[in-house]
């Protein structure tokens, strides 16, 4: 019997508000553990929650962004149970009547197209960061009552490959609509894989195992394998699979059961009193579809059709947001389109991949590339020169034309100078020249090597060739 | 309200509430929840089908604020209440699993 | 400069401004009269001696500097579960020792900005869970008409203190009838606001949805001055409502006509075993505003016998999740564990009483899994209905009249051993706080032991000034707010 596995995910999107979900105390990454809080977020006696109308703004939008529809009523609701990094043993969720329904988004998985569809998105309030050492355990409530999104995918998908594709298209969609960062480090990205494996053909889903809290995509494709790989081998020698939480150890790459299904959490939802239902009106709606920014398909299509880049460039320009930027920013300062492009594709690639470091960490700005691009394009620099000025204003900053100019870099086209470099080649290397003059065009190339070698590489090349051949030529 | 009349597990519903209970406590909130719960099957004479429910008296809507940063609390404060902290951090037990 | 402690919010703010006494005077005095009577009624949990006088020179200097507001230097009492900054807040349980409170409730910071004194916080039923105070961790608080008597629940501290002559005024909290019946029981004047008129913020939660801040006062002048003081929307409040807050204290005036007036008597609420002197007491009440020019009509309240049975599910559900919070890890008291589990259980275990972890348990049930629908929200749905009742009544009538309780102040011990029954005494008081409304108790009279009696006036949503009007009539046309405990 042949088995296939279906795949859902709960995906946890950490919002970019200034402020928590709650309460106003701000969410910094990293800061001192403790000091950003406050009576509502540390669950205080007396303290209630207010909501962040940013929070509920971006939640909105990404729904719009991943085709939900803004359910015209929605609440909240507390989720109850104990644990340390819930202040107040209650997380304030959204249960029945979540902000966004429904959902679809196209995905490309390995060079085809897929239609995977959401359940829902709601709203609601991070939890506490807790550390192990030795004995005990720390909790640091920074994090505690930050805003959170959680996108529920319907289970739809049906291999680690799908699972990654529509992660990284959250992703992209997220950082593009400006709702999140979703820096998987930072734990502002994590999602919960359900899945389950039941034989080809069989109509209803197999008993469903769900793998907690994962942030690394590497992590999530392997978890899903594993977990693919035991729970069709249970079935085929005849045994059953129990519906259980499971862990992922990245250590011995397995999964390994949390809890059982007779153990499963009571949570005993029920409507949080302290807060008012939503009904976002049709004219803020409206004002927030309007402010929604251009996605990544919207964006290739125009690097296409108006800047008259190739399809493969236009794709890896906009795979990231903060690339497509830096693009966009560039091209504000020149017309050359092809020539940004090959230079982010090329030099900025490899050296954000050789150091290790975002584009925005880059000493280059957008501009000084279009400075660069109109030296060569004036061919006051070559080509070659052009990639060195860029890579040392990328180590070490600067502007282009000062860096040319200071290190004597601007090619020279001046006939006097190439003429005496050329008459010197042509008499110092008599072989080359009979050969050329006997029909081997390319061993002028020989003694272009040669001025080019007098001139130290500042010889235009071009004007080189020409002088050359009219000097041969005649 | 059928499910009414089996009467409520105490020890069950205890632990789901984190609270221990000693033996006498379970025997006596026994008797007087399950009374509780027999008055309230009253309930039951209703026909509430209907009837939407009320989980504000007061219906209001969209109570938000704006997204700017105000002030936390002193860490030292916060610190100062805490039964048990290392190092800025609340202290507690081991946590071993969810 | 004798007897100051005897007088209301509105004589002290007379003789303040006349320049006849000083804040100093009147908290000196106060203090005194602790000192001599709170050994025997066990009001206070504790008195902010200092404190109280170091506010009371302020309020004089202010005064000087020409504040002036109708709380400027009075001293009121708090009950200790809202949050005083840099002060505890017990709630009157073992399980919130050694917390200090890092902030100011809403209402404590307008007390302050009106220039009120802060006396000290008084005893109440652990996290309000009761009728009688007698679930009190942290103190014994007696009846100052019969020292053998509960002083009522859970504001028994509160609504004592002011009968005793201890405070001027004082802050309770009404999530089932807990500020009305403690000041029937007493004698004093109480008042439970609409659901959203006084901000909750940083009242320690019992049932979020029912709970509202109130004062106790000795006469409805003053409940309308105090409540005046506490009103109004508050951005840290989701629950507080934008509505104007009328000037409450200056529409009482010596006009007691209440001419154009129609009183609702709900039939429903002469319960069966009601004290036979508490039905006359209040229907000679009725009469009497009838004599004041009102028309009485009679008014239906069919599903308020529900009332109670949905109060106990919807109250304890929300308290189930309210109280989740003292488990001994941010604050508060703490029992080691092993794990966090067994830290929780063994704190909570100790920290808690048993009338709130009866509660916790009961609520924890009706929202577990399977038995929401049976319970939770079948409850809801029933608080939909009693709400409707009263909108429906109040088509006919601006205020509805009944007793506050069934019967007056019960003599301790009476009925702590049979849960049931203690609950099933806030079954004229429960239906307001689950419709939202607002309401009233005034003294209308005495047993023939000599314990007083309470009238609850009924307001609709936001009409806390008529049933003060109604109030105010029926008090300055009687004189049982006149009398005072012998202690």
């Amino acid at each position: 019997m042949k088995y296939e596995a279906t795949i859902g995910l709960e995906t946890h999107v950490m919002q970019k508000t200034n402020s928590k979900m709650f309460c106003s105390c701000k969410y910094e990454y990293g800061a001192e553990p403790n000091t950003h809080v406050c009576p509502t977020c540390l669950g205080y006696p007396g303290a209630l929650p207010v909501m962040n109308e940013m929070a509920i703004e971006l939640c909105c939008k990404a729904g719009m962004l991943l085709g939900c529809e803004i359910n015209p009523y929605s609440k909240w609701d507390r989720k109850n149970y104990f644990y340390p990094d819930m202040a107040k043993n209650y997380q304030i969720t959204q249960a029945d009547e979540p902000l966004c329904i429904g959902g679809q988004v196209e995905v490309e998985v390995e060079g085809e197209m897929k239609t995977f569809t959401l359940e829902r998105i709601h709203q609601e309030e991070n939890a506490a960061k807790n550390t192990h050492v030795a004995g005990a355990s720390l909790v640091d409530y920074n994090r505690a009552g930050t805003a959170l999104m959680e996108i529920v995918s319907n289970p739809c998908m049906s291999s680690a490959e799908d699972a990654l594709a529509y992660m990284a298209y959250v992703k992209q969609i997220m950082q593009y609509g400006g709702i999140s960062n979703c820096d998987q480090e930072k734990g502002q990205m994590r999602s919960d894989v359900n899945i389950s494996v039941r034989p080809i053909g069989q109509k209803e889903l197999g008993e469903k195992v769900e793998i907690k809290n994962m942030n690394s995509f590497a992590f999530i494709k392997d978890a899903i394998e594993y977990e693919i790989d035991r729970q069709t081998t249970l079935l085929e020698s005849g045994g059953s699979v129990v519906q259980e939480t499971r862990g992922y150890d990245p250590d011995r790459g397995e999964t390994f059961t949390q809890r059982t299904k007779e153990n499963a959490h009571d949570y005993r939802y029920f409507p949080e009193p302290d807060l008012m239902p939503v009904q976002v009106p049709e004219e803020q709606l409206k004002q927030w579809r309007s402010e929604l920014p251009e996605l990544p398909a919207q964006r290739q299509v125009r690097y296409v059709e108006q800047l008259g880049l190739p399809e493969y460039d236009a794709g890896v320009l906009t795979a990231d947001m903060a690339t497509s930027d830096w693009f966009e920013q560039a091209m504000q300062h020149t017309k050359n389109a092809k020539a940004v492009s090959n230079f982010i594709m090329g030099e900025m690639m490899r050296l954000l991949s050789e150091q290790n470091v975002e584009i925005s960490e880059s000493k280059l700005t957008p501009e000084n590339l279009a400075e660069i691009i109109e030296l060569i394009d004036a061919k006051i620099i070559s080509t070659g020169a052009g990639k060195q000025v860029f890579e040392m204003i990328f180590n070490e900053g600067g502007e282009p034309k000062i860096i040319v100019e200071e290190k004597g870099m601007a090619q020279v086209s001046d006939d006097s100078a190439l003429e005496g470099w050329a008459d010197e080649a042509i008499a110092s290397n008599p072989q080359p020249v009979e050969e050329y003059k006997a029909g081997n065009p390319a061993s002028i190339n020989f003694l272009m090597g040669q001025v080019m070698k007098a001139s130290r590489g500042k010889a235009n090349p071009g004007a080189v060739m020409q002088m050359l051949k009219q000097k041969l030529d005649a | 309200m059928s499910k009414t009349h089996e009467g409520m597990d105490v020890g069950y519903v205890a632990k789901l509430a984190c609270i221990d209970l000693t033996e006498e406590e379970t025997t006596l909130f026994q008797g007087q929840l399950n009374q509780v719960l027999h008055y309230v099957e009253q309930l039951d004479e209703l026909d509430v089908s209907n009837v939407e429910s009320t989980a504000h008296a007061i219906p209001v809507f969209n109570v938000f604020r704006k997204d700017v940063v105000g002030t936390s609390l002193n860490h030292a404060d916060v610190m100062a209440n805490a039964p048990s902290s290392v190092n800025g951090e609340v202290r507690v037990p081991k946590i071993i699993d969810q | 400069m004798a007897e100051l402690h005897k007088l209301t919010i509105t004589e002290l703010s007379e003789k303040l401004s006349a320049g006849e006494c000083t804040s100093v005077d009147i908290v000196t005095d106060i203090l005194s009269s602790i000192d001599a009577r709170d050994g025997a009624v066990g009001a206070y949990l504790t008195v902010d001696r200092d404190d109280a006088l170091d506010q009371a020179k302020m309020a004089d200097e202010a005064r000087t500097a020409g504040k002036a507001s109708p709380m400027l230097g009075i001293p009121v009492a708090i009950k200790d579960l809202l949050n005083v900054k840099g002060q505890p807040c017990t709630c009157s349980s073992k399980v919130l020792e050694g917390y200090t409170a890092p902030y100011d409730a809403t209402v404590i910071a307008k007390l302050r900005e009106a220039g009120a004194v802060l006396l000290g916080r008084v005893n109440m039923d652990e996290f309000a869970m009761g009728s009688s105070t007698e679930n009190a961790a942290l103190g014994k608080t007696s009846n100052p008409w019969n020292l053998d008597h509960v002083p009522g629940g859970s504001s028994g501290g509160s609504a004592a203190c002011v009968a005793a002559d201890e405070a001027i005024a004082s802050l309770g909290s009404d999530t089932g009838g807990s500020i009305r019946q403690p000041a029937a029981f007493c004698g004093s004047v109480g008042m439970k606001p609409t659901y959203g008129r006084v901000s909750r913020y940083g009242l320690t939660a019992f049932a979020s949805s029912l709970d509202q801040i109130g004062p106790i006062t000795k006469t409805v002048k003053d409940s309308a001055i105090l409540l005046e003081t506490l009103c109004g929307l508050d951005p840290m409040d989701s629950s507080s409502i934008d509505v104007e807050v009328p000037a409450l204290g200056e529409q009482l005036t010596d006009d007691t006509s209440l001419e154009g007036m129609k009183l609702g008597l709900p039939k429903e609420y002469f319960v069966e075993g009601m004290d036979p002197e508490v039905e006359k007491a209040v229907r000679d009440a009725v009469e009497h505003c009838k004599s004041l020019g009102a028309e009485i009509v009679d008014v239906s309240l069919p599903n308020a016998k529900y009332a109670i049975a949905v109060y106990y599910i919807i109250a304890t559900a929300e308290a189930s999740a309210n109280l989740a919070r003292f488990d001994g890890i941010r604050y508060g008291m703490r029992l080691d564990g092993k794990d966090p589990a067994e830290l929780y259980a063994k704190t909570r275990s100790a920290g808690f009483g048993q009338e709130v972890k009866r509660r916790i348990i009961l609520g924890t049930y009706v929202l577990s899994s399977g038995y929401y629908d049976a319970y939770y929200l079948k409850a809801q749905k029933v608080r939909t209905l009693i709400r409707s009742d009263f909108t429906e009544a109040f088509k006919t009538c601006d205020a509805i009249l009944s007793p506050v309780t069934p019967t007056a102040a019960y003599k301790k011990g009476e009925k702590t051993d049979d849960p049931l029954k203690m609950y099933l005494d806030d079954i004229l008081t429960t239906p307001v706080n689950l419709a939202g409304n607002c309401a009233l108790s005034v003294p209308c009279g005495f047993t023939s032991a000599g314990m007083p009696i309470g009238l609850q006036i009924i307001g609709d949503d936001f009409q806390e000034e008529t049933i003060l009007k109604v109030g105010h009539a029926y008090e300055q046309t009687t004189e049982w707010h006149k009398e005072r405990p012998s202690l």
